[in-house]
């Protein structure tokens, strides 16, 4: 196990792309206080604003209040990240494997554009939770994201392929121009949801506000999504036994686009 | 004063091939002597004049539109601020500065922005003035500009000469661009031009007779450059035909076609897609009049822009991305669509061959040049790949093996082992363009020529040393060594002023004043403030 703790707060917001167990593997403490971050326009070192203690092993603990530290395990492939405390912008972003576990808020773009991997935020996510940068054709691709509060704006827009699940709200523009995956939403789905969309489930437990573009198709008990909550369930998220039971509502959409997606709206109990 | 001992020199247009002799500058021109001043030891390394980029999008509102529109190609390449450089963005489609550094750097000194519309003619200059170190020149965009077209149509040959001359004088433009002729008339009222013989909307002109008569333009006005023409049905199966009965239609007048690659296929539709190279580079190998560009495929990201609006249009139905696509009052249109080359797509591989095939089956080096038709077929920084691909045909059938097979069964590439030799690189980079474009100054080594000198280590991978020159010289100044650079100066912009007779401003004003959204005094670019570093290039009359 690795342990950063921050002990200078950062006056502007720290990039901090090299706390990744990739770059931490098989380094001493000093080493990695001397990894290379950015501290507004300025370089900086690592150890500047977090003491370092244990050996380089895939594990690594952040202990503090990182709010201000933008892409943390960034690009990681492999091992395990967990902050005790909230997490800046950009948590995740691009990664392709491991384990980022959060106990208290992320920033805006956690999880944007990742290709594989978890991510679990105990407090709320901001806004661009498992999306596409700007420009970009596609947002995450492959891995989970849950959230045990609630998320801003553009939930998993572009998604290609994975699962988000939020246990509170979502913004506006939930899974807009989705391509293809999955999203769960336990509380409200903010205005828009699915707007663009062309294939990929939206799933609620409240009533949506739809589109005009999205059309009722039937109401039925979707066996995909059986295998799903259980599989949730399997991983620690709570799923209450008559989400199993109870009928689901189903809206094809977004016309505008291929018309391939659905949100389904739980029937209630 | 600089003098380059010990190099292997190759100057086309001195006919120097791989000989080791001394360059020297001083002044900023090419001299035969220079007995005092800096001296560089090219001992086993290359001396070639600097290189010449005949066709990129580099400046101007569509440049800019395909900026704005890929936030995610700014990501991919970002340059910082150096305390002599400026900070860059993007991969296609260039920041200003970013672009004037990676051509100095790929051993560039001077770049041709392929079409700007007359109307946006201050907005290329604005950008072109900021491309540091190198020299420049625009295209100005007429085949579908309302007064050529009135003047074809009332068959008034002598105004139509005037106005091209006012027209290249007010907008401080380099040559005649013509694109897709009649077709981007037809596309302001939503419709195309399928053969030389479909007319015009506005007026009824037919691509054919707006071809032939600016070419006989550019011969009467002794313009430097010939007529520059990305030909009608761009992109379409089968449009080798209408490229080919181009060429003939001017007969023995001198014509470029521009990406012939995009305007070299055979076939009626995507299914029996496939190469029309041999047809072209036959037409092009029994007719000294006619010069192409590659305009190469490069697989990867590129972000396509060009004035053909409908040929755009048609590529958004195709490909389903973002667009833009918009329209200059009374001149041109433009559309751009970011797009990517795939390796696995049979079309990709064939368009990708096409290219290539054009530069090997052309005999004649000095009529056919490199380009990418830059940010269309392939950013310019790939050019290092094109050259290895030409220099060595183990390599290229190696990279054969890799893409679909269709470049192998549609075309001809497969049987094609010509090698260019580092001479006719030379050619196609640097000699040929400046003859092309009727640079005198440029392209060679010889006393009294601009001193732009790239110079190469010799490497066993091509594609290393021509990516990584080891000085680059500019005006007699080393202004790139070993990819970095060491020296960040404006370069020049060259113009022709032709000369017309004044009574063409009387003869368009009245049209000007009542269809121009801007004054006819408000037109003309001031050349003080936006040709800064301004160089004529003379015109001569036959």
């Amino acid at each position: 196990m690795t342990t950063l703790r921050l002990k200078t707060w950062p006056a502007v917001p720290l990039e901090a792309e090299a706390i990744t167990p990739d770059r931490f593997v098989g380094k001493t403490s000093a080493e990695i206080e001397a990894l290379p971050v950015h501290h507004g326009n300025q370089e900086a070192a690592l150890g500047d604003f977090f003491a370092v203690s244990g050996d380089g092993t895939p594990d690594i603990a952040i202990e503090g209040d990182l709010a201000r530290v933008k892409l943390i395990g960034a690009g990681m492939t492999q091992g395990q990240i967990t902050v005790h405390g909230d997490a800046g912008m950009h948590l995740g972003a691009a990664m392709s494997g491991g384990r980022i576990g959060v106990h208290g808020n992320a920033g805006d773009w956690a999880g944007a554009e990742m290709r594989g991997g978890q991510i679990y935020i105990r407090g709320n996510a901001g806004h661009g939770l498992g999306g596409a940068y700007r420009g970009s054709p596609q947002g995450m691709n492959r891995g989970l994201i849950v959230v045990a509060g609630s998320a801003g704006n553009e939930v998993g827009s572009a998604m290609r392929r994975g699962v988000i699940v939020v246990g509170g709200n979502t913004g506006d523009f939930t899974g807009a121009f989705m391509i293809a995956g999955s999203i769960l939403v336990f509380g409200n789905l903010g205005e828009r949801a699915g707007a663009g969309m062309k294939r990929g489930s939206i799933i609620t437990y409240q009533t949506p506000k739809l589109l005009p573009t999205f059309r009722y198709a039937c109401t039925y008990r979707p066996v995909f999504l059986r295998l799903l909550l259980r599989e949730l369930r399997s991983l620690g998220q709570e799923i209450a036994e008559e989400w199993f039971e109870r009928r689901y509502r189903r809206y094809c959409g977004d016309l505008t686009a291929f018309g391939k997606g659905e949100i389904l709206a739980w029937e209630g109990p | 004063m600089l003098r380059i001992i010990n190099g292997e020199v190759y100057d086309p247009l001195n006919g120097v091939n791989g000989e080791v002799r001394d360059v020297c500058a001083a002044d900023g021109k090419i001299v035969s002597e220079a007995p005092d001043g800096k001296v560089i030891d090219a001992q086993g390394m290359v001396v070639m004049p600097g290189g010449i980029e005949f066709h990129a999008h580099v400046a101007g509102g569509k440049v800019n539109a395909g900026r704005k529109m890929r936030p995610e190609d700014h990501r991919e390449m970002a340059i910082p601020r150096t305390p002599l450089t400026r900070s860059g963005v993007g991969h296609t489609v260039p920041s200003t500065f970013a672009t004037g550094y990676h051509f100095a750097q790929l051993g560039y000194t001077t770049v041709m922005e392929a079409a700007g519309p007359p109307l946006g003619a201050r907005h290329v200059h604005e950008e072109l003035n900021d491309i540091p170190i190198l020299d420049k020149g625009f295209f100005v965009l007429m085949g579908n500009n309302y007064f050529v077209l009135k003047f074809i149509a009332e068959g008034d040959f002598a105004r139509l000469k005037d106005y091209v001359a006012w027209l290249l004088e007010a907008t401080g433009g380099y040559a005649i661009k013509i694109v897709n002729p009649a077709g981007v008339d037809t596309w302001k009222w939503g419709r195309n031009v399928n053969s030389l013989d479909d007319p015009a909307d506005t007026f009824p002109v037919t691509p054919r007779q707006i071809v032939v008569n600016l070419a006989r333009v550019q011969q009467e006005l002794g313009l430097p450059h010939t007529i520059h023409v990305h030909c009608n049905n761009l992109g379409v199966p089968g449009n080798a035909q209408i490229t080919l009965q181009t060429m003939q239609a001017v007969g023995d007048l001198p014509i470029h076609v521009t990406h012939a690659q995009f305007n070299g296929y055979g076939g009626t539709g995507w299914g029996d897609f496939h190469s029309g190279a041999p047809e072209l580079a036959a037409y092009v190998n029994e007719h000294k009049n006619v010069t192409v560009d590659m305009g190469q495929v490069v697989f990867g990201p590129v972000t396509t822009m060009t004035a053909d609006g409908p040929w755009q249009y048609r590529l958004y139905q195709l490909s389903g991305h973002k667009w833009v696509n918009c329209d200059v009052e009374m001149e041109t249109s433009a559309g751009i669509v970011p797009y990517r080359f795939s390796k696995r797509n049979a079309v990709n591989a064939v368009q990708w061959a096409v290219g290539l095939e054009l530069a090997l089956l052309i005999e004649d080096p000095w009529r056919v040049f490199l380009t990418t038709d830059h940010p269309n077929g392939g950013p310019f920084h790939a050019y290092p790949d094109i050259i290895k691909l030409l220099l060595d045909r183990d390599h290229r059938a190696e990279v054969l093996e890799g893409v679909h097979r269709g470049a192998q069964k549609r075309s001809s590439l497969k049987d094609l082992h010509r090698e260019y030799s580092l001479f006719e690189i030379a050619i196609i980079t640097r000699a040929g363009p400046a003859r092309a474009l009727g640079l005198r100054q440029k392209g060679h080594l010889g006393p009294g020529a601009d001193a732009d000198i790239a110079i190469y280590s010799k490497a066993a991978d091509p594609k290393e040393m021509f990516a990584r020159p080891r000085y680059v010289i500019k005006a007699g100044e080393i202004v790139a060594q070993d990819g970095r650079i060491v020296q960040d100066k404006p370069g020049r912009t060259f113009y022709v002023a032709p000369g017309y007779d004044r009574q063409i401003e009387s003869a368009i004003r009245d049209d000007f004043e009542k269809y121009y959204t801007v004054s006819f005094e408000n037109y003309p670019v001031q050349f003080d403030h936006y040709l800064p570093h301004r160089v004529a290039v003379s015109c001569v009359r036959e």
